[in-house]
């Protein structure tokens, strides 16, 4: 066989620039974290109720004793469990939205663009309302099923529809479209469920972090975590892929598995989102394009992570106003995501114009 | 190795049931560059993405040192062939060296992490396709000769055994096309690579190939080295030449002829008379032209162009035959131009002639 190690000496110029990144990596990442305890420790103190921080970390560090009762189960019951909500779920959300734009080539996808948050809607309130009707308590896991039905039905008909228009802006309508008429569908299913409950359902529907349980954030901590595990373990083949399908099959990749599980990952992420704080909007758009100018790379192995936790920060940032800046009346999340994203989305728009011309 | 190092036996393929390739065989030798030539549509690059194993095969088989590359592991397969195609290559945000780098996917571990040796691969990739200084660049930012040579490195990186490219050289101006075939070149003698790519250039095809397969229709015509394909109008026949011509020698094309009766004499030969042949087909002239030499640089223009040529082969002396036949010519012809005013010993006729031609008062102020 041929030698493979014909090759020069490594020269030092290179690999100055090289590590000048993984400084610039690492503070970024760092300050990703530093964000998000922040934002945390915000989400608990504010609030209806103010707790001060010495308070919290009293709770914390005595397990939940200490403290008087409301002030304890506001935090224990109240504020903690959607605070790790808004952070799973804004990272999911971040992650889903990376997957699909690279999954179609596409700035502008993401899992409400597409539809497909609004495909899990309607299936998780169909779900609902049925059994509501006959006093069976939903699962966390149910939820997840439905919505993940329906987030997969959704996403197959924007596939179809991927191999059909060859314009990128076409997808985009197309999946705008399915995701009013589900929307429309659930709205229909919603006003006709006479049922107190309901009230709750149809405040979901709006996209909103409130009313998550414990249970509810061990389940989608579980499904989020098994996601974002298995995009990390898939980075060097999406790298591959984001240069050009033709060429990823030419480097080894085995195409049809990447894209299947590319498939399932983000149904799997939008169905989780949809399943507990229904339809998040623009979050998905945005955060890996603000991701991106952060880091000044599209490399997976830096995007998958980045996305979650930026995600996350966003989500918290987002919830935070939601839930106070009307106090005593709170936002739908979508509302204060939109906001903040629909801008970005914008300005993506506007520089891809730019580019071309 | 063996003499047929790369071959392809019987292979059929197509997109949605629809037959594009049929039938298709060929071998080439290791360090040969083949090009696959044919009009547009004939099915050159559905042949590339075929042995590429982009595009699933109907029929027949593709093999590469005596193994078929359909019992390859796709790792393997990565590691022996490498693909410049004409896919847009999105590449957001990524450097040059970046771009190039991401040839090293198929020896890199879990997570794509370079090692030392994988860096030193992809800068010894870039110096030999001459990228080095634009490395740190944004991919999008460079020019369209940089591009290919860098997706050329990007291959390199591969370390194949097989390069296939298809139509590397659409787009570039004259410079980055001589540029980048130069490179190819000096790249398969060096590593003994062997290269199969389309080519639209049939006169860099024909210089660059050491064998040269044409396609038509989806079926492979006359494959061989570029002395055996170019020739007897055969390149003509292949794209249905019907307007204008391709003199196959040395792959120039010239635009179709004026039609009809000669109305003006060109007095021409050393090559002196090219451009004028091809300022008359502009004003749409017919024209006829002589005494020429077949070795005359003037000759295959004049072939194209002329309505009529008076010619001799090289091993012959010009005689009376030829000028009176030139003088018919001229007479017939309203108008008459002179190209030259000097003569060889060997063309006395055509002294003669340019006499006569002044004495007819033809030729225009």
């Amino acid at each position: 066989m041929r030698d493979r190690n014909d090759v020069t000496a490594p020269t030092d110029n290179g690999a100055s620039s090289y590590h000048n990144k993984i400084t610039h990596d690492i503070i970024c990442f760092a300050a990703l974290g530093v964000l998000i305890l922040a934002l945390l420790v915000c989400n608990l103190c504010i609030g209806s109720v103010e707790i001060p921080l010495r308070d919290i970390f009293g709770s914390l560090g005595s397990g939940g004793r200490g403290a008087d009762g409301t002030v304890r189960s506001i935090l224990w019951q109240i504020r903690m469990p959607r605070a790790a909500a808004a952070c799973i779920l804004g990272g999911a959300l971040g992650l889903a939205g990376y997957l699909l734009q690279t999954f179609f080539h596409n700035p502008i996808a993401g899992p409400f663009v597409l539809g497909i948050s609004s495909g899990a809607k309607l299936t998780v309130a169909l779900v609902m309302v049925f059994l509501l009707g006959s006093r069976v308590r939903v699962s966390s896991w149910g939820m997840i099923l439905a919505a993940f039905a329906g987030a997969f039905l959704a996403m197959g008909f924007v596939i179809v529809m991927a191999g059909r228009v060859d314009h990128m802006a076409m997808l985009i309508v197309s999946g705008v479209m399915i995701g009013y008429i589900c929307s429309a569908a659930t709205d229909l299913v919603v006003t006709f469920a006479q049922d107190a409950d309901i009230v709750n359902l149809h405040n979901w529907s709006q996209g909103s972090f409130s009313g998550i349980t414990w249970e509810n954030v061990a389940v989608m901590a579980v499904v989020v975590a098994a996601a974002l595990v298995s995009v990390v373990c898939l980075a060097k083949p999406i790298g591959a892929y984001q240069t050009g399908e033709g060429y990823a099959v030419s480097v080894g990749v085995n195409l049809r598995l990447l894209r299947v599980m590319m498939v399932l990952l983000s149904s799997i992420l939008a169905a989780c989102i949809t399943a507990f704080a229904g339809p998040v909007s623009f979050v998905g758009i945005a955060v890996p394009h603000l991701v991106k100018r952060l880091f000044g790379t599209a490399k997976p192995l830096i995007m998958i992570p980045a996305c979650f936790l930026g995600g996350s920060v966003f989500c918290l940032f987002c919830d935070l106003l939601a839930r106070t800046l009307f106090a005593p009346t709170e936002l739908s999340v979508s509302t204060v995501t939109a906001v903040f994203g629909a801008p970005v989305v914008i300005a993506v728009m506007l520089k891809r114009r730019k580019g071309r011309s | 190795m063996g003499s047929c190092y790369f071959e392809v036996c019987g292979l059929s393929a197509g997109y949605h049931k629809e037959p594009v390739i049929r039938d298709i065989s060929f071998t080439v030798r290791r360090g040969e560059i083949l090009a696959l030539i044919g009009p547009n549509g004939a099915g050159k690059s559905t042949l590339l993405r075929c042995i590429s194993g982009q595009l699933g095969i109907w029929s027949g088989s593709v093999s590469l040192g005596g193994r078929k590359l359909s019992d390859m592991s796709r790792q393997e397969l990565s590691r022996c062939m490498a693909t410049v195609f004409t896919d847009r290559t999105h590449a957001e945000l990524m450097t040059c060296e970046e771009v190039v780098a991401g040839g090293r996917y198929p020896y890199t571990g879990r997570f794509g992490i370079l090692s030392e040796q994988d860096r030193a691969i992809v800068r010894d990739s870039m110096e030999k396709t001459c990228i080095s200084d634009i490395r740190d660049r944004d991919f999008h930012k460079i020019s369209d000769g940089q591009r290919q040579r860098v997706l050329l490195a990007r291959a390199l990186c591969q370390q194949p055994d097989i390069i296939l490219l298809d139509e590397p050289v659409s787009y570039l101006d004259i410079r980055y096309k001589l540029e980048f075939l130069t490179t190819l070149q000096k790249l398969v003698k060096e590593r003994r690579m062997t290269v199969v790519m389309s080519l639209h250039e049939l006169d860099l095809a024909q210089r660059i190939a050491d064998r040269v397969l044409c396609i038509r229709e989806g079926a492979a015509a006359r494959f061989g080295t570029p002395q055996e394909v170019f020739r007897d109008g055969y390149i003509g026949r292949l794209f249905g030449i019907e307007r204008g011509s391709l003199e196959e020698g040395s792959c120039v094309a010239e635009l179709e002829a004026a039609a009809g009766a000669p109305e003006v004499f060109v007095l021409a030969g050393n090559g002196s008379g090219r451009d004028t042949y091809r300022r008359l087909q502009r004003d749409g002239v017919p024209f006829a032209t002589g005494i020429l030499y077949t070795h005359d640089l003037d000759y295959p223009t004049a072939r194209a162009l002329a309505s009529e040529v008076v010619s001799l082969p090289g091993e012959r002396a010009m005689c009376g035959e030829q000028f009176q036949a030139a003088k018919r010519l001229v007479d017939q012809c309203t108008e008459a131009v002179v190209c030259r005013d000097s003569f060889g010993p060997w063309e006395e006729e055509n002294r003669k002639l340019l006499e006569y031609i002044l004495e007819s008062g033809k030729v225009k102020k």
